[in-house]
């Protein structure tokens, strides 16, 4: 399965869309948090991002859903082509689109464009 | 290595750099409260005090590898966009600097580490951010690499330039980072990125002084 770490500039924000997003995609679709700076304030850390990496990758490939501003850079340094990609959507919709298409069996591109369509989303 | 632009001068420019940061770190946080989030300094100076322990610890060989070390650690420790940023900077910087240096290297190599932070950031001159310190500054060192200037003549050309770019960011209204999402409120500030850019590329005319 392809793995999603949801980044963001707040631990707790991070925490909390993964119990979300694990609550309706399913509990054995492997998605981490990397939530705050090294020291859990607000922030972003690599090393977190790193990590969750580690923990989510089953060799399908990984999906980095960051929130905003440093979140994307430090996000973007560490794409590597095929393997961990960045999707620019928005955080919780995105997350919950990637996670049910990640957890339906589909590979990394398609669980890239089931989180873009989430863009489109409109609640009304 | 010897001559003007070896690994001790990449070395020295890091702790000037560190100092000056560290000097700045209230006026930088100061700039940031007006129109981000009040931890520029504090998140640079973080970063460049780890950059000094890294570059202590491994002890560098090359130019490349002072500034291929300082960026990556900046990446890692400043915890807010100017890690990314920054490090892109220093690491691109490094990796397109040839051996020996010269002054025409360099400054080719710093413009192709101005390019990465404008890539990395999606930011224009114009946009408020560091980009209208170090791009002007990129100008400047390479044109007076052209006009033959020395390396302190044509450094210190680059700091006034950074130093005038940060200035003119005053009235500009933000177009990237933090401080856009104040639109129009963020009109009448100095950029603090801008700012920190500027104290940056005077640290290496300081270095060649």
């Amino acid at each position: 399965m392809v793995g999603l770490v949801l980044v963001s500039h707040s631990a707790g924000l991070a925490a909390a869309a993964v119990e979300l997003t694990r609550g309706i995609a399913g509990r054995e679709t492997p998605v981490a948090a990397a939530g705050g700076d090294d020291d859990g304030g607000l922030g972003v850390s690599m090393d977190r991002i790193e990590a969750a990496v580690r923990e989510v990758d089953q060799g399908d490939g990984v999906l980095l859903i960051p929130d905003l501003g440093s979140a994307v850079l430090t996000a973007r340094l560490m794409e590597q082509p095929g393997r961990v990609v960045l999707a620019d959507v928005p955080f919780v919709e995105g997350a919950i689109a990637a996670a049910v298409a990640a957890g339906g069996g589909a590979a990394l591109a398609g669980v890239l464009s089931a989180a873009e369509e989430a863009r489109t989303y409109r609640k009304l | 290595m010897s001559g003007m632009l070896g690994t001790d001068f990449f070395l020295a420019w890091m702790t000037l750099a560190a100092g000056t940061v560290r000097l700045h770190r209230d006026r930088l946080t100061g700039l940031d409260a007006a129109i981000g989030d009040a931890d520029h300094g504090a998140n640079l100076d973080r970063g460049f005090t780890e950059v000094g322990k890294a570059l202590t610890e491994w002890p560098p060989t090359s130019p490349a590898q002072v500034l291929v070390s300082a960026g990556t650690t900046l990446i890692r420790r400043v915890g807010g966009a100017s890690g990314p940023l920054y490090g892109s900077f220093f690491r691109q910087l490094g990796k397109s600097l040839d051996v020996p240096a010269t002054p025409a290297g360099f400054a080719a190599a710093f413009a192709s580490g101005v390019l990465a932070v404008e890539r990395l950031g999606k930011a224009a001159q114009g946009d408020k951010t560091m980009i209208d310190a170090l791009a002007p500054a990129a100008r400047a060192l390479t044109q007076a690499v052209q006009e033959g200037a020395d390396e302190r003549k044509a450094f210190e050309r680059a700091a006034r330039a950074a130093e005038e770019g940060a200035k003119a960011t005053i009235p500009l209204r933000a177009r990237k980072g933090r401080a856009s999402y104040l639109g129009e409120r963020s009109i009448g500030h100095e950029d603090p990125g801008a700012a920190s850019s500027a104290l940056i590329v005077a640290s290496l005319a300081e270095a060649a002084a």
